[in-house]
């Protein structure tokens, strides 16, 4: 689809456009700096394996409450320090964050497949059907789902990652889905789509030939602004304390810390490397959404550009 | 009441049934899809912390009562909405003689002023950084400055009370670490005493709030002004001469405000779960504080009764909302559905 590059360079002044294949709205500062971040975060699990010995994060495997090796009394065999049980501080952190991203990536991934699928019927086949999910989704999206989240962990005590995944897809579909609607009926109508379907496209082309690549930057936003949810709502849970608790996550870790008043003892290595973690992991996820939030809408790109 | 027609109303109101609705039968059903025999296993666990030996076999009765052990799960389940209706949970199963209702309702007050007073804090300064930031006028230097202020936009409130919690409670002794008001000295009622001392204990949770949350909301304005500036009625008001101060206020910002709106009504739900964990870290007594204990202490008919009420709580502030938009937005109810 050439319109996807075209449609924003048109919409730039004319000493601005350069024919540059960098000159790509998909390059800005925003995206990629959001990326390197997240990425590093969830690399570091597999390339940390091979450094450190992830075994370290289990109880008991080393000396208790030790500070970082960089303030007085730490020790260079556990750099981050360690917490009450003996777990090595950096294990924890290399076995946590990539355990949140597949937690994310599953959660969103499964939103997003139901979102796209009721968002198109809705888009498509409007009338009663478009009622009936648009009505779903309102009333779905207006319940506290980290309430009910609460307290479905508390009857299967067992919870595994992949359950509390798919638990909180069960959550993050009604975003993707009124958003795919609503792209779906504004692009419904454009010239280009009237004629696939007047060449004979069925529907299932129209919508993943002709729609789908239009709808990339905004689908590709919701779904990052799904991940950190996803994130963001299994690091609650485990922060209550009811998330997987045989492995180390990053919101068990900062339960446990809360749980041992590590704030008023002065431990903040053992909140503290959990809490920067996440924060770049949600504040790199944050920037990937605004840059994609720039590439689909070109207005957004800074305000000296126009006029 | 322009603009406000019975068939908008009627909808609106049809919605939260609907959702509260939605939201008892899921309370209803989640316990028995769970794997396994969860009232077993709470048997077992009450029994274990040895909390309420006195009066164990009224409890499990009252207990089986509530989860439904006699009779047909749709005679339970009829049974159960109609105890939601009347709000009617029965007693609490770790402090006996205690209503479930008396405990959230000494709890409510505490969640709505905290909730209150952070949304609508967050809604009007991340509204404000937002519509400065997508305004052309807005001077350079505050336009360079603002996007500090987004810094810690992503990151999970509860958290970041942690980091606030080490900063000004620990360290700088600002701030008390938690509760809701002095409650050694100072008796609940109106005094100045009593009002300040509640205000000091909600700075720090509803600082959390506002801090993370802000910056979504200035971002989506920032949008929504951008967009806006574009419109003819803009340059038809900037030909009239309308002075810049009116232009801001009344043709852009309460365009963009708007969809501003909506979105908070969709993302309530959100935060309403977030004041769980905030309340947890900060130990404030809310209800989403009572939730945390509850769950701990395996008072299921305390948690039943929360959830329902912090869903119906939630629905009606969407409720709320929906009704008061068609004052601000008279073309609503026009649109065709």
């Amino acid at each position: 689809m050439a319109t996807l590059t075209a449609e924003p360079v048109a919409a730039r002044p004319a000493p601005q456009v350069r024919v540059n294949r960098w000159d790509s709205p998909w390059l800005n500062a925003k995206l990629i700096i959001g990326l390197i971040m997240v990425l590093s975060v969830a690399l570091s699990g597999v390339v940390g394996g091979m450094f450190w010995d992830l075994r370290l994060a289990r109880v008991g495997t080393s000396p208790q409450d030790l500070p970082p090796a960089f303030v007085p009394g730490g020790t260079w065999a556990h750099p981050l320090g360690t917490e009450n049980s003996g777990r090595d501080m950096l294990a924890v952190l290399l076995t946590g964050a990539p355990r949140s991203f597949r937690i994310g990536l599953i959660a969103a991934t499964i939103g997003l497949l139901i979102g796209v699928v009721l968002g198109c019927l809705a888009g498509f086949l409007g009338g009663w059907v478009d009622r009936l999910i648009l009505i779903a989704s309102d009333a779905w999206i207006t319940i506290p789902s980290l309430v009910v989240l609460i307290v479905i962990s508390a009857f299967v005590r067992q919870i595994s990652a992949e359950t509390m995944a798919v638990l909180i897809a069960m959550f993050a579909w009604p975003g993707p889905t009124r958003l795919i609607r609503a792209q779906v009926l504004t692009l419904r109508e454009r010239g280009y789509i009237r004629m696939a379907r007047l060449s004979g496209a069925n529907t299932f082309d129209v919508i993943f030939r002709e729609m789908m690549p239009n709808m990339l930057p905004y689908i590709a936003a919701s779904f990052t602004g799904n991940v950190s949810g996803a994130i963001l709502a299994s690091a609650g849970l485990e922060a209550l304390g009811l998330g997987p608790t045989r492995i180390p996550t990053l919101g068990m870790t900062i339960f446990y810390a809360n749980q041992a008043s590590a704030v008023i003892r002065g431990m903040w290595w053992w909140w503290g490397f959990p809490f920067l973690v996440l924060a770049i992991i949600f504040s790199g996820l944050f920037l990937i959404a605004i840059g994609l939030d720039e590439v689909a809408n070109p207005r957004l790109r800074g305000l000296q550009v126009k006029q | 009441m322009s603009g406000m027609t019975r068939g908008y109303v009627v909808r609106r109101f049809l919605m939260w049934v609907l959702t509260v609705w939605l939201g008892a039968t899921l309370i209803f059903a989640i316990p028995r899809l769970a794997p396994g025999d969860p009232i077993a296993a709470m048997v077992l666990r009450m029994s274990a912390q040895g909390q309420i030996i006195e009066n164990s076999a009224e409890l499990i009765q009252a207990w089986r009562e509530r989860f439904g052990l006699d009779g047909p799960w749709y005679v339970q389940y009829v049974n159960w909405l109609r105890n939601c209706m009347t709000l009617d949970f029965g007693y609490s199963l770790t402090q006996f003689p205690a209503r479930v209702w008396e405990m959230i309702w000494r709890a409510l007050p505490w969640t709505i002023a905290l909730l209150t007073f952070a949304v609508i804090i967050t809604f009007i300064l991340g509204n404000l950084i937002g519509a400065l930031l997508g305004w052309r006028k807005t001077p350079p230097l505050l336009r360079s400055l603002l996007p500090l202020t987004l810094t810690f936009s992503s990151i999970p409130p509860f958290i970041f009370g942690l980091l606030l919690l080490f900063i000004f409670a620990y360290t700088l002794d600002l701030f008390p670490n938690q509760g809701a008001y002095d409650s050694r000295n100072l008796q609940p009622g109106l005094t100045v005493e009593f009002l300040a001392s509640a205000l000091h204990h909600a700075i720090l949770p509803a600082m959390a709030i506002v801090l993370t949350s802000m910056g979504g909301w200035a971002l989506g304005m920032r949008g929504m002004m951008i967009t806006t500036d574009g419109e003819d009625y803009m340059i038809l008001a900037q030909a009239k001469g309308l002075r810049t101060p009116r232009l801001f206020l009344r043709y852009a910002v309460r365009n963009a405000l708007l969809p501003q709106l909506t979105a908070l009504a969709l993302s309530l739900g959100l935060i309403v779960g977030g004041s769980v964990l905030i309340e947890t870290y900060f130990v404030y007594p809310g209800v989403g504080y009572l939730l945390y204990y509850s769950i701990t202490n395996g008072d299921y008919t305390l948690m039943q009764g929360i959830v329902f009420i912090l869903i119906l709580t939630t629905a009606t502030a969407v409720l709320i909302i929906d009704l008061l938009y068609p004052l601000i937005d008279p073309r609503i109810t026009f649109q065709k559905r």
